[in-house]
C-alpha cells in the first residue's frame, strides 16, 4: 500500500488521497448497511443511539406469524415461482443469442433487455390495468407473472456473459461422435453453462425477492409481500421489527453474493478462464 | 466437380436455416411472453394517454349529435330530449361514476350535478320539454358551458391528457397556450426529474472512478476487498438500505447527534424528507451501477500504457489525463447512461427520503394512478418518461452494443 521510495512529494500526497478517498467512498457505501444492525438489538421502542439496552424482542416479532412471517412466505412463494419460469426462458434465450446467427439479434435483445430498462411504476401501472381485465390483480399467478418478466433479462444477461466463452469446437465434437442435439445439450452445454444460469436464477430470485413497486399494485391482502410490508412499515411509522427483518436482509444478501461469487469462480474454471 | 460444390453449398444453406429456425425457435418463448405480458400491457395503459371513452360511451347517441352543435346557447330540444333518455338509461344502469368524474376534471361540481339531475328525472315523457324538465331539477343546466364541457368530451379520443401533461391548453382561438404560471406544474417536475438524475449521475461518477481504478490497480487482494464492498449493498435489499438512511439521517440519528456531540451544529440539521436525504439515498443506491462498467472497462487497458507515458517524460497527471482518461471512456459513458436511466425511473426512494418538493414522475404517475384516478394524465405522465428512457436507450446500445449491460456477480 505504501507509494513506491522513488515517488516524488506531490505522487506520494496523491497516491495517499486516493486512498483516504476511496476508503471514505467505502465507509458510505458499506456503512450504512451495518448501522442498522446493532439498533435491531435495542430494548427501547425509537431508533436513535444510544440504546437504552440489549434486547431480542425484535427478532420475537419477525418471527411472530404476522405480518413477518406471513409476508416472508408468500414473498418466497413468489419468488421462486418467478425464478423458475426466468431462469427457464432465459436460459433458452441465451442460449438463441450464442448462436449469433440471425441478423434481427439486436432489435430481440434490445427488446428482452425492456423490462430492466422500463421504470417499475410502468410497468407496475400497465399490469395493474391489463390485469385487472382479466382478473389477474390480487392473485399470485399475477404476481409470479409479473415478476418473471422483470427478472427475465437479469437471467439473460447472466447466461449470455457465461456463453460469451463457449467453445463451440466442443458441441461439434459431440455432434461429429454421434450425439443427438439433446444429449448434446444435457451432456455437453448444461454442465458447462450450470453456474451460470444458477447465478442467473440467484439473481432472479434476489430482483423478485426485492421487488417492491409491482407487488404494491398487484399484491392483495393475501399476497403482500415481505418488501410491501416494509415499505408500508417505512411509509407510516418505522419501529425496530423492520430493523430486524432487515438485519436477517443483510445476512441473506451476504449469502447469495458468496454463492454467487463462488458459482462466477467455477464458471470461469468450467471455461478454463483462469485456472 | 461443380454439381457437388453446388449441392454441398445448398445443404450448406439448408442447414444454416434450420439453425436459424432453431435459434428463433429458442427465443420464441421469451418473446411471446414478454409481448403478452409486458409490451401490450404497457401500450395499452400508454393508449390511456388519448382515450377519452367515459362520456362519448355512457351517451352515445347523444353524443354523436351534440358534435353538431355550434356551442352557442343551448343545444336543440332533440339533443337534449336524447341526452336525458341516455342519462335516465346510465342511472339504471349504475354507469353515472365514470362520466360523472370525467366531467368534473372540467367543472368542479359536474359530478353531483350529473347524479341530481339523472335521479331527478321522471320515468316517462314529461309534459313540459326535456329542456324546462332539466333546468327545472337544476338550474345549472342553462349555462352554454356545461353542454360545452359535454361537447368537448363526447369523441372518445382527446389531446387533454397530453396537453396537460405538457403544461398547455386550448385557447379561446382553438390554438395552444401555456397554462398560467401557478397552474403549470408538469415542465417543472421534467425539468426536477432530469436535474436530479444528472446530479446523481456525476456524484456517482467522481465517487465511483476512484474505487474503480484503484481496483484495477492494486494488489489482488485489495482488488477481493474492494469487489466486496462494491457488491454488498448491490446485493442488499433496496428498501433495507433506505430503511437504514432513514435511520441514519432521522433528526435523533446517529449522524446528528455526532454532529451536535463534535459541536459543529447547534442544533440537528434536517437531513430527511428533503433533497439532500433524495441525494445520499439514490447515490448509495445506483453507485454499484456507475461502478462495474467503469470496472469492465478499466481491467482491459494495459498497465504498460501508463508506463510508457511516463517514461516519455509524462509527468502523472498528464498520463492520466492524455493516455488513461481517454481509454476509459466507453466505461464513463455507459455507467453515466446506465445511472441515469434508473435514476428518472426512480420512485420509492424518493417517497421514502424526500419532500414534497423532491417527487420525481413516477411519483406522480403513481399518485394519479392510486389517488386522483386520472388514468389518462397517468397515462399521459407515462408516455413521456417512457419516451426519456427510450431516447437514452438507444445512445446506450449505441454507445455499448447491445447485451453489454454489466451486473454484479
Amino acid at each position: 500500500m505504501a507509494a513506491p521510495s522513488y515517488a516524488t512529494k506531490p505522487q506520494v500526497v496523491g497516491h495517499y488521497g486516493l486512498r483516504i478517498f476511496v476508503a471514505l467512498v467505502c465507509v458510505f457505501l458499506v456503512a450504512p448497511i451495518f448501522a442498522i444492525i446493532p439498533l435491531s438489538f435495542s430494548s427501547g421502542t425509537f431508533l436513535s443511539y444510544p440504546m437504552p439496552g440489549f434486547s431480542f424482542r425484535w427478532y420475537e416479532e419477525v418471527l411472530a406469524p404476522r405480518p413477518w412471517m406471513f409476508t416472508l412466505r408468500n414473498s418466497l412463494f413468489v419468488a421462486i415461482g418467478a425464478t423458475i419460469f426466468s431462469t427457464t426462458l432465459g436460459t433458452l434465450a441465451a442460449l438463441a443469442m450464442a448462436r449469433k446467427n440471425l441478423r434481427s439479434l439486436p432489435v430481440i435483445n434490445a427488446f428482452l433487455l425492456a423490462p430492466m430498462i422500463v421504470p417499475l411504476i410502468i410497468t407496475a401501472v400497465g399490469l395493474y390495468f391489463f390485469f385487472a381485465q382479466l382478473g389477474l390483480t390480487n392473485s399470485f399467478t399475477g404476481l409470479i407473472i409479473a415478476h418473471t418478466a422483470l427478472c427475465l433479462p437479469f437471467v439473460l444477461v447472466t447466461v449470455a456473459a457465461t456463453l460469451e466463452g463457449f467453445d463451440g469446437t466442443l458441441v461439434r465434437a459431440a455432434q461429429s461422435l454421434g450425439a443427438p442435439p439433446l444429449t448434446v445439450f444435457r451432456r455437453v452445454i448444461l454442465p458447462i453453462i450450470s453456474p451460470g444460469v444458477a447465478s442467473g436464477a440467484l439473481f432472479a430470485f434476489a430482483i423478485s425477492f426485492d421487488e417492491v413497486v409491482v407487488a404494491v399494485f398487484l399484491a392483495g391482502p393475501t399476497q403482500r409481500t415481505l418488501p410491501k410490508q416494509m415499505f408500508s412499515g417505512l411509509r407510516e411509522n418505522i419501529d425496530p421489527s423492520i430493523l430486524a427483518m432487515a438485519t436477517l436482509l443483510v445476512v441473506m444478501a451476504t449469502g447469495l453474493m458468496i454463492v454467487a461469487g463462488l458459482l462466477k469462480r467455477r464458471s470461469e474454471r468450467m471455461r478454463g478462464l483462469s485456472g | 466437380m461443380a454439381a457437388t460444390t453446388a449441392d454441398l453449398k445448398q445443404r450448406l444453406r439448408r442447414t444454416e436455416r434450420r439453425r436459424r429456425l432453431g435459434s428463433l425457435g429458442l427465443f420464441a418463448p421469451s418473446v411471446i411472453f414478454l409481448l403478452i405480458f409486458f409490451a401490450l400491457p404497457i401500450a395499452l395503459m400508454l393508449y390511456r394517454a388519448v382515450q377519452n371513452p367515459e362520456v362519448a360511451n355512457t351517451f352515445p347517441e347523444s353524443m354523436a349529435a351534440i358534435q353538431q352543435w355550434d356551442g352557442e346557447g343551448m343545444p336543440g330540444e332533440p339533443i337534449v330530449a336524447e341526452f336525458a333518455q341516455e342519462l335516465r338509461d346510465a342511472r339504471d344502469e349504475r354507469q353515472l361514476s365514470a362520466p360523472g368524474r370525467r366531467l368534473d376534471y372540467e367543472i368542479a361540481g359536474y359530478r353531483g350535478l350529473l347524479r341530481a339531475t339523472a335521479f331527478g328525472l321522471p320515468d316517462e315523457e314529461p309534459e313540459a320539454s326535456w329542456t324546462e324538465t332539466l333546468i327545472g331539477i337544476d338550474p345549472r343546466w342553462e349555462e352554454t358551458q356545461y353542454w360545452q364541457a359535454l361537447k368537448e368530451n363526447a369523441s372518445p379520443f382527446t389531446l387533454d391528457y397530453v396537453l396537460t401533461a405538457l403544461d398547455l391548453e386550448w385557447a379561446e382561438d382553438g390554438g395552444l397556450q401555456w397554462v398560467s404560471e401557478h397552474q403549470a406544474i408538469y415542465l417543472d417536475l421534467y425539468e426536477r426529474t432530469l436535474w436530479m438524475a444528472f446530479v446523481i449521475t456525476l456524484a456517482a461518477l467522481l465517487l465511483g472512478y476512484p474505487i474503480a481504478f484503484l481496483m484495477t490497480n492494486s494488489s489482488r487482494r485489495v482488488q477481493g476487498i474492494l469487489l466486496v464492498l462494491v457488491l454488498l449493498p448491490f446485493w442488499t435489499s433496496l428498501l433495507v438500505r433506505t430503511a437504514s438512511w432513514m435511520v441514519l439521517l432521522s433528526r435523533s440519528g446517529p449522524i446528528n447527534t455526532l454532529l451536535v456531540n463534535l459541536g459543529l451544529t447547534d442544533a440537528p440539521l434536517e437531513l430527511l424528507y428533503n433533497r439532500f436525504g433524495v441525494y445520499v439515498g439514490m447515490i448509495h443506491i445506483l453507485l454499484p451501477f456507475m461502478i462495474m462498467p467503469l470496472y469492465a472497462v478499466m481491467r482491459g487497458i494495459p498497465h504498460s500504457h501508463m508506463r510508457a507515458a511516463a517514461s516519455l517524460g509524462a509527468p502523472p497527471l498528464r498520463a492520466f489525463r492524455r493516455v488513461y482518461l481517454p481509454q476509459t471512456m466507453p466505461g464513463i459513458a455507459a455507467g453515466c447512461l446506465l445511472v441515469f436511466i434508473l435514476a428518472i425511473g426512480f420512485y420509492i426512494t424518493p417517497a421514502l427520503l424526500g419532500g414534497n418538493e423532491d417527487q420525481m414522475i413516477s411519483y406522480f404517475i403513481a399518485y394519479h394512478t392510486n389517488e386522483t384516478l386520472n388514468w389518462g394524465l397517468a397515462a399521459a405522465l407515462g408516455v413521456i418518461l417512457l419516451l426519456m428512457i427510450f431516447v437514452l436507450y438507444a445512445i446506450f446500445t449505441r454507445l455499448t452494443g447491445t447485451g453489454r449491460i454489466q451486473m454484479g456477480t
